[in-house]
């Protein structure tokens, strides 16, 4: 057969087109496969099912070993949006007995939350009850796209300190920015120590890959689970309180407002720290959680103000054994030192009033008739020594610094969360007010007895009733006594000591002890322990004054240092004086001695809120 | 005598055939015997041979396949061209009684069951065609271009498997005859039949990917259809018809026109583009029936008919995509130009195909290591998409490798086509070819997203032994027909 050259070369058209075509398809390859790495992801993404393994958080112990904080399981319903497919809306709303009404707002309100994302998994329902949990897991396979996601809730095993204990909640968009731990839906501490110990309450999240088949059905975990990741459960925390102790301080405080902090002096941990009026911890659990939230916020005594280390009041008498002690330090007396006192301070036009005692007076006679006088005349002694410090001014600044030494006008690192610093002024601040070198110890006398600008918080009230205890240090007050696998940070270890001689705190302590003998700390005599005291009653602009003490038991080898503060209650020895003779009694004897029942009874039932500066709405 | 003859034309056989065709052959079959393993591995059953399953099942039709072949290559090499005709006579009567006996399967009436095999006749169409077309061409001094009647011939032996098979509704089957152009084209049909169908399938894309926009009264697909008409034609002009005035008097006409226009537009004198554009291809061919008053007449009115008929199929593409296609393949046409994404429906496949192929990396993710395949998160993992489970577990390097396996196949069948020394053989050879090409263009092109969505198996690879056996059979015949070719000269 004769062949037609001129066709033969058309095999190179119909070669080369086969030709072009594989190139093309090698381009295109390559361009997936080599040039896009998205496709892996979303490969990844279609294959594996990472689900989060929740660790148990940490438990929480007193100082006896007795559990207060435990977890308990929840259940919350999941979703991811991408993977829903069609299903029984009614079969389901049945199951979680909702109404259908209810699911269509669920749905809603998921999709108009700004971090909604059809990718990611969505919080359809939470805290699911056991019963609604074991009826919806039967049914589970019907409704894909859904999962349910194993939580805890706290549990509480005594209804005390929710002021310092604090909650848990979901986190919101902020905590998700600032620690990318978390994701949507995770808890995290709220207030107290759940917020502070968060770190060490939560563990560590772990992760389980699962393989899942393109009809969301699990077939096995990837890689037979060797790339998990486990859940390391939040590390347990053993308070330095007593929760028996603080239920019986709560319990006391009961229709009062203000608060008490009991410190071991020798340790710097704190025994008790009741706000009052305090709230049910459970009031802040499970699916009601927001509302109640909302109904103590709104509640008019406050109850989420820990008015234990938030609130900044007078301190009253309570401030006297400082001025003491910073007169002795500077010179400015010795404990025979004598001033005069015809009930009051009468200076320079000037008068502080006093009530009858011996005159002229020493320092632990001052301290136990809790003398005005005595300390005015200090303060202005020391304060208008030009001789020593050049001016009041830079006397003032001295006096500051010793104050400050003591823990008073900054935050004293409490490990709580929101502690106040209460206030010290110093110099600049009196320079602004009358002008430089326009004031001098009487334009500023309320301060030597703990009134005028002065403001101290409950907690500092205690330390400083430690560290007079413990003649002259302190450790810094703190909740949490142990962590477990862990050490406690080292300034809830340390002594730290105040600019004053310890030699000067024998003489204030025995000033304290003369004023349980035979002062106006009577009434916190028990038993034979040896009960060193201090009262205060603080004028403030609320109301009835203030009553405050301050108290430690025994006087030798100190076991508890307390302070005790209630708003608008009159003399410090009519209600601050009881209170922390009784909390000291119950700590130490472990009861209350019948013959002095009666006194119990009376704080039981005795009711100040209603003579409070708390407005009625 | 007998004895040494048969002795003879055995050892002629081992020697005369095609190795290297035999060796490509086996590499894409074990390939595709390995992937469908691969596509249908289940954690619970792992035997690679267990007839339960699709590789099991796949390794049977292997064998069967090579036997069948084996079995073609000792019959008498004069069976094939003697019995062309009869045997597409028979496969034609297959195919029709196949649509009436076929049970409905996911709306395709195109399978015969017999116990439990079932048969795609349509797929042996194919070989059965390839036979008779290449008889038809061997007929004595048969020359495609001496007479319109013999494409008339052609035509119809081409045309009847693809009414079948429509009528069988596997659009996709019927389809891979088109690609018998390649063979006609070969025997001397003018290219400018392949250059039309080319025209035809760009301005289609275009038309339909740009229907959205609308600029003065006219799409922007349609446009640009327009102009590349407008320059085809002036191409066509200088460089087919040798006419360079013309060419070149059009071409100055289109550029003043189009100046004229984009001016008055800068005043904001607006046009009616569809007007302004037809009315210039009007006036563009009124102009060529004054020039073939005294130019080359034939050549001129070839271009003519060409830039009618472009029009006319301009206007015609939104009728046929809107009112002709099913509105599942108007998605899956819109899925594959981007237009859609549809990622539940339509696009799911493509868009999970892709996934699993661009997941697979350079190296892929190893043997059985496929998660979109193993998962069935690819539909039809083990058919019409195996070649995603070679793109997700062997990488860039393995798709690399089957793409130039195929071609290398191809190319080979092309270059026997070549060899032969009668018609019969080289057209039968250049069918095996074009079927080839279209498969391995349409499968590999819809797996990696480039082509819309056509159910055809990759050759081969996919799953189903009609494919496979159809496939084999028309190797083993090319492959018996190629080591006769000495003997006849003899």
């Amino acid at each position: 057969m004769r062949k037609d050259y001129k066709l033969e070369k058309r095999k190179y058209v119909i070669g080369g087109f086969i030709v072009v075509i594989v190139l093309i398809f090698i381009i295109r390859l390559f361009e997936l496969q080599v040039c896009d790495s998205k496709y892996k992801q979303y490969a990844d993404s279609n294959a594996f099912l990472r689900k989060t393994v929740y660790p148990s958080r940490g438990l929480i112990y007193d100082r006896n070993g007795e559990l207060i904080v435990y977890n308990q399981p929840a259940y919350d319903v999941m979703m991811i949006p991408r993977d829903v497919q069609p299903f029984d809306t009614l079969d389901f709303c049945n199951t979680l007995q909702i109404s259908r009404a209810e699911f269509d707002q669920r749905m809603r309100d998921l999709r108009e939350n700004p971090s909604y994302s059809s990718y990611s998994q969505q919080t359809f329902m939470t805290h699911l009850s056991a019963k609604d949990y074991g009826r919806l897991q039967e049914k589970l396979y019907r409704f894909p796209g859904f999962f349910i996601q194993k939580r805890i809730l706290r549990q509480y095993n005594h209804l005390a300190g929710a002021n310092f204990l604090g909650n848990i909640r979901e986190v919101n968009s902020r905590d998700i920015e600032r620690d990318d731990y978390y994701r949507p839906g995770d808890y995290t501490g709220d207030l107290g120590i759940e917020k502070s110990y968060e770190y060490a309450l939560r563990g560590e999240k772990g992760m389980e890959i699962l393989i899942r088949d393109a009809y969301g059905k699990i077939q096995g975990r990837y890689d037979g689970g060797r790339q998990d990741i486990k859940a390391i459960s939040g590390k347990s925390l053993t308070l330095g309180i007593d929760i028996e102790l603080q239920e019986y301080g709560e319990k006391l405080m009961q229709n009062k407002i203000g608060a008490i902090v009991a410190i071991e002096p020798s340790t710097g941990e704190i025994l008790a720290m009741v706000s009052s009026p305090t709230y049910d911890p459970t009031l802040l659990v499970g699916r009601e959680r927001g509302k109640n939230y909302r109904e103590l916020v709104r509640n008019k005594y406050k109850p989420l103000y820990d008015r234990s280390i938030m609130a900044a009041y007078p301190p009253g008498s309570t401030f006297k054994p400082t001025q003491g002690l910073i007169f002795e330090q500077e010179g400015i007396i010795d404990v025979n030192t004598l001033y005069p006192c015809y009930h009051g301070y009468i200076n320079g036009g000037l008068r502080v009033g006093c009530h009858g005692h011996e005159s002229p007076i020493a320092l632990r006679a001052a301290l136990r008739t809790s003398c005005n006088a005595f300390f005015c005349w200090g303060f202005k002694n020391m304060i208008d020594r030009r001789s020593k410090y050049g001016s009041s001014s830079a006397a003032f600044e001295v006096w500051k610094n010793h104050l400050v030494s003591m823990g008073y006008g900054y935050k004293l690192g409490v490990d709580l969360p929101g502690e106040s610093r209460g206030f010290i002024p110093n110099s600049a601040f009196y320079d602004k007010i009358y002008g430089k070198n326009r004031w001098s110890a009487n334009t500023i006398i309320s301060v030597a007895i703990g009134q005028g600008e002065v403001l101290a918080t409950p907690l500092q009230i205690a330390n400083l009733c430690a560290t007079i205890a413990n003649r002259g240090y302190f450790i810094t007050p703190h909740i949490v006594k142990a962590i477990e696998g862990d050490t406690l940070p080292s300034m809830y270890m340390e002594k730290r000591f105040p600019t004053v001689d310890r030699s000067y705190y024998d003489n204030i302590v025995e000033g304290m002890r003369m004023a349980v003998m035979a002062g106006t700390c009577r009434n916190a005599r028990f038993g034979d322990v040896a009960v060193c005291g201090k009262t205060g009653t603080a004028q403030n602009p609320h109301g009835r004054d203030h009553s405050a003490f301050m108290g430690f038991a025994p006087m030798d080898n100190p076991k508890i240092a307390i302070c005790v503060y209630v708003e608008n209650a009159g003399f410090g020895a009519t209600y601050g004086v009881p209170i922390g003779g009784l909390m000291m009694e119950k700590y130490l004897t472990g009861k209350i001695s019948p013959e002095r029942k009666y006194l119990e009874q009376r704080m039981l039932e005795s009711n100040t809120i209603m003579s409070s500066g708390v407005k009625k709405h | 005598m007998e004895l040494r003859n048969t002795k003879y034309s055995s050892s002629s056989l081992f020697r005369s055939v095609d190795w290297v065709m035999v060796l490509l052959y086996a590499i894409l079959m074990v390939c595709g015997a390995i992937s469908i393993y691969a596509a249908s591995y289940d954690y619970d059953h792992a035997s690679m041979f267990d007839l339960s399953e699709f590789s099991g099942k796949q390794f049977l039709w292997m064998g069967i396949s090579i036997v069948v072949g084996m079995s073609i290559l000792i019959i008498d090499r004069r069976f094939f061209e003697t019995y062309a005709y009869p045997i597409y006579a028979i496969v034609v009567l297959l195919m029709i009684v196949t649509i009436f006996v076929a049970p409905d399967i996911k709306g395709s009436r195109s399978w015969i069951v017999l116990g439990p095999m079932s048969l795609q006749p349509a797929e042996f169409g194919k070989f059965a065609t390839a036979l008779a077309l290449a008889k038809l061409f061997s007929g004595y001094n048969f020359v495609l271009n001496k007479s319109f009647k013999n494409y008339l011939k052609a035509i119809f032996i081409i045309v009847i498997p693809i009414v079948l098979i429509l009528l069988q509704k596997e659009t996709g089957s019927a389809l891979v005859y088109t690609s018998l152009a390649f063979v006609l084209f070969r025997e001397g049909m003018s290219g400018m039949v392949l250059f039309a169908g080319l025209c035809a399938i760009a301005f289609f894309v275009i038309v339909v990917k740009y229907a959205g926009d609308v600029v003065m009264g006219i799409t922007v697909g349609e446009m640009a259809v327009f102009i590349i008409i407008m320059v085809l034609m002036v191409g066509m002009l200088m460089f087919y018809c040798k006419s360079y005035r013309v060419g070149r008097n059009i071409a100055i006409g289109f550029a003043s026109c189009g100046a004229i226009a984009f001016i008055l537009s800068l005043f904001e004198i607006s046009i009616n583009g569809m007007i302004f554009f037809l009315s210039l291809i009007c006036a563009a061919v009124i102009y060529m029936i004054i020039a073939m008053l005294h130019e080359k007449m034939k050549k001129i009115l070839i271009t003519m008919a060409f830039v009618m008929m472009s029009v006319a199929y301009v206007f015609s593409v939104n009728y046929v995509f809107n009112d002709v296609l099913e509105p599942y393949q108007q998605m899956r046409i819109k899925v594959s130009l981007g237009l859609e994404e549809d990622l539940r429906g339509a696009g799911y496949n493509v868009n999970q195909s892709k996934i699993a192929i661009g997941s697979g990396g350079v190296t892929g993710k190893g043997f059985l290591n496929g998660t979109q395949t193993k998962l069935k998160y690819v539909p039809e993992q083990h058919t019409d998409f195996i070649f995603c489970t070679i793109g997700e577990e062997q990488g860039f390097v393995g798709t690399t490798f089957v793409l130039i396996m195929f071609l290398a196949l191809i190319l080979r069948i092309i270059h026997i086509a070549e060899r032969q020394r009668t018609a019969f053989g080289r057209v039968y050879a250049y069918c095996v070819a074009s079927y080839m090409m279209f498969h391995i263009g349409i499968n590999i092109g819809m797996v990696v997203g480039l082509c819309p969505v056509i159910g055809i198996p990759l050759p081969l690879f996919s799953y189903g032994g009609s494919a496979l056996l159809a496939f084999s059979i028309q190797l083993f015949i090319l492959l018996k027909i190629d080591s006769a070719r000495k003997e006849f000269g003899n």
